[in-house]
């Protein structure tokens, strides 16, 4: 077994992609140096910065550049340090990268990749902290990837740089230096869409993404210990969305938590309560329930944040006010 | 072979008199076509709502600047995009099938006016934000360096463009990067309904828009954009510096639109016919615009070729001709073909 990172995950799917493909390309602010959290450590070391470009802080040309390189045959993974900076590139990525295969009939195609990372809890202040997928998942054309573990990077960024859309995968920074045992002979890519049970359990279901998967764990097990048992699933991807998995779940537990670390207020938990209830309105035996951060901007204070962010905590709040 | 470029691009060559005539050829194509846009509105109102957005008035510098690609070159575009694929070869009746929304346009009915592509024609589409094709064109510039094979791209935008972010990104990145790319500002001295000096730093000072290509350390030359020999030459050079990896070059074309900014959009009930053009409309200045409509480089190129004896009056007017009736082809076309189906709007959100 192989002792691995989330970060060190990232930079080795990186390498490989690089490896059996030459037309894979990083580019970002400090790739080639290996960036804040190390996710592209190595790189410019084994490939070059030819093909590793630290670029300007440029979020817009970052990001367009990356999409007029994909249009003429390259694989560029680009990468925005921060989720909470992507509001420089958004015009690019939603009026760019997710139209251009669209209102071309079909001519172009922008098989580009989009890394970055949200999440709070390392006292990074309300723009360095923020849990934005929701505001990409509302777009189509894009495909939006949330991998909760090393596991799952392996598992799926290989298929977002595969995928001949834009792909955008949103890291977690909380999980990049988590420690996680990976076999030895690797984790074979897997097709984006699908969601993984993680427990089973007939009692509940919780969807969990990001970070709040292993909080949806651990609040499972704390559950267990009660004689209450969870299925913890966690979609992997929110676009496209797996609702088979989801549902068939809910139809046997009849009861629903979906948890994510963004403000709960629009967020794409509020998308999957209204898909699962279409699905499956008369298996549900209580309203669903949403756990999510509060609708304010990301607090500094550390007695602030730790207040802010939702864990296992509330899961397992949800959960009892869903059991009823 | 009207559509076809006869250069091949690696020269930038004396234009011959074959050279002249396909300019001449193309650029009344494109007014040809334009007009016909324009008139759709109050010849088969209905047809056409949304936005279009015409290049009358900038046809030399379009077509100068296409003279001088090579075959694989490659080129962005904004939304006022009919010129150029026009003077690339793109099927006029499939461009006037996109432009009025049917099943058998340039992109299925999917684009329309703003943002036509053809790919295998180099043409990577024009785009309904201003400046947003721009770090496109330079993600293409990259590419093609990558590549090694010696193609350039020429990105061209308005002169309202140059104040968005992305202007500033893209020529700082392409700069830093040596890439194989021109930029051409056409310069039409109005936004949709300001002019160019009551936005710009450079205008208002009295300045070329081109002296923005010092703050990238780039080449930056102004050119008269209604003279398509002068253009011609100037793009060749800057293709040339692109391709020799010297880097990138801002060109400002100066160039006059002969129509509004764009079809009127609004109140409901109010024919969408092109307004008179913000000169006269906003600004009340008549004398300009007669002025602008004096300098047309269409009739002037006609004009320039017929009396230096590189076109004789009865070949010009066999071209002219030959385009109208290509447009009425065109337009028949576009109008007797279907509607899309409705399911067909679902077609291409993911490749």
């Amino acid at each position: 077994m192989a002792e691995t990172t989330y970060a060190a995950a990232v930079a080795a799917t990186l390498a490989a992609a690089m490896r059996a493909d030459e037309r894979v390309v990083v580019l970002g602010e400090d790739v080639a140096l290996g960036g804040p959290y190390l996710t592209t450590k190595g790189l410019a070391e084994e490939f070059g910065t030819a093909r590793v470009v630290n670029t300007p802080i440029s979020e817009a040309a970052i990001c367009g550049v990356a999409i007029g390189a994909a249009q003429s045959g390259l694989r560029p993974v680009v990468e925005v340090m921060f989720i909470d900076f992507i509001g420089l590139a958004l015009d690019q990525l939603v009026n760019g990268a997710a139209k251009a295969h669209f209102m071309s009939g079909g001519q172009l195609c922008v098989p580009m990749v989009l890394r970055t990372q949200g999440g709070a809890g390392q006292r990074g202040a309300a723009q360095h902290s923020q849990s934005l997928e929701s505001w990409l998942t509302h777009v189509p054309g894009l495909k939006v990837v949330v991998p909760a573990s090393a596991r799952e990077v392996a598992a799926l960024l290989p298929s977002a740089i595969a995928d001949p859309n834009p792909v955008v995968v949103v890291e977690s920074k909380a999980l990049y230096f988590r420690h996680e045992t990976l076999p030895d002979e690797g984790v074979s890519p897997e097709p984006l869409g699908r969601a993984r049970v993680l427990r089973q359990g007939d009692d509940v279901t919780i969807v969990a993404t990001s970070k709040m998967v292993h909080e949806a764990i651990e609040a499972a097990a704390r559950l267990s210990e009660d004689g209450v048992e969870a299925e913890v699933i966690d979609p992997r991807t929110l676009v496209p969305f797996d609702l088979p998995t989801v549902a068939d779940s809910v139809r046997r537990t009849g009861r629903l938590v979906v948890a994510h670390e963004a403000v709960q207020h629009g967020g794409f938990g509020a998308e999957i309560a209204a898909e699962v209830q279409e699905a499956c309105f008369y298996d549900l035996d209580a309203p669903i329930v949403r756990v999510g951060a509060p609708f304010t901007p990301v607090p500094l204070s550390p007695s602030l944040e730790d207040a802010y962010v939702p864990g296992a905590a509330e899961i397992l709040d949800g959960v009892r006010r869903v059991l009823g | 072979m009207a559509n076809a470029n006869p250069t091949d691009g690696s020269a930038p060559a004396a234009l011959d008199a074959k050279r002249l005539a396909w300019m001449y050829t193309q650029m009344y194509r494109i007014r040809e076509f334009e007009e016909r846009v324009k008139s759709t509105f109050t010849e088969h109102p209905g047809i056409l709502r949304g936005h279009t957005h015409l290049a009358d008035g900038a046809e030399a510098s379009i077509v100068g600047s296409i003279a001088a690609l090579a075959p694989d070159d490659q080129i962005v575009t904004t939304y006022r995009c009919h010129g150029y694929p026009i003077a690339l070869g793109t099927d006029m009746k499939l461009m006037m099938a996109e432009i009025y929304g049917k099943a058998t346009g340039l992109c299925g009915g999917l684009g329309g006016s703003m943002h036509l592509y053809d790919v295998a024609r180099g043409f990577l589409g024009g785009s309904g934000i201003v400046a947003q094709a721009i770090p496109h064109a330079t993600g293409a510039a990259w590419a093609a360096q990558i590549r090694r094979q010696g193609q350039a791209i020429v990105c061209f935008f308005g002169d309202g463009a140059s104040k968005q972010g992305a202007f500033h990104e893209s020529l700082n990145v392409a700069s830093v990067w040596k890439l194989p790319i021109v930029y051409v500002m056409e310069n039409n001295h109005y936004q949709a309904s300001t002019r160019t000096d009551q936005e710009d730093a450079n205008a208002a000072h009295g300045e070329p828009l081109s002296t923005k290509a010092k703050a990238y350390s780039m080449e930056g030359v102004t050119v008269d954009g209604a003279d398509p020999v002068a253009v011609h030459a100037t793009l060749a050079d800057a293709l040339a510096r692109a391709r020799s990896g010297t880097g990138p070059t801002l060109v400002e074309s100066l160039v006059y639109r002969l129509s509004a900014h764009g079809n009127l959009i609004a109140p409901p009930g109010v024919p969408l016919n092109y307004p008179e053009h913000e000169a006269i409309a906003i600004f009340g200045n008549r004398e300009e615009y007669e002025a602008a409509l004096r300098g047309d480089p269409v009739p002037r190129f006609r004009h320039r070729l017929v009396t230096e004896g590189a076109l004789s009056a009865e070949d010009a007017d066999a071209i002219e001709q030959a385009a109208r009736e290509e447009v009425d082809e065109a337009q028949r076309f576009a109008l007797d073909s279907p509607w899309p189906a409705p399911d067909s709007g679902l077609d291409y959100v993911y490749a």
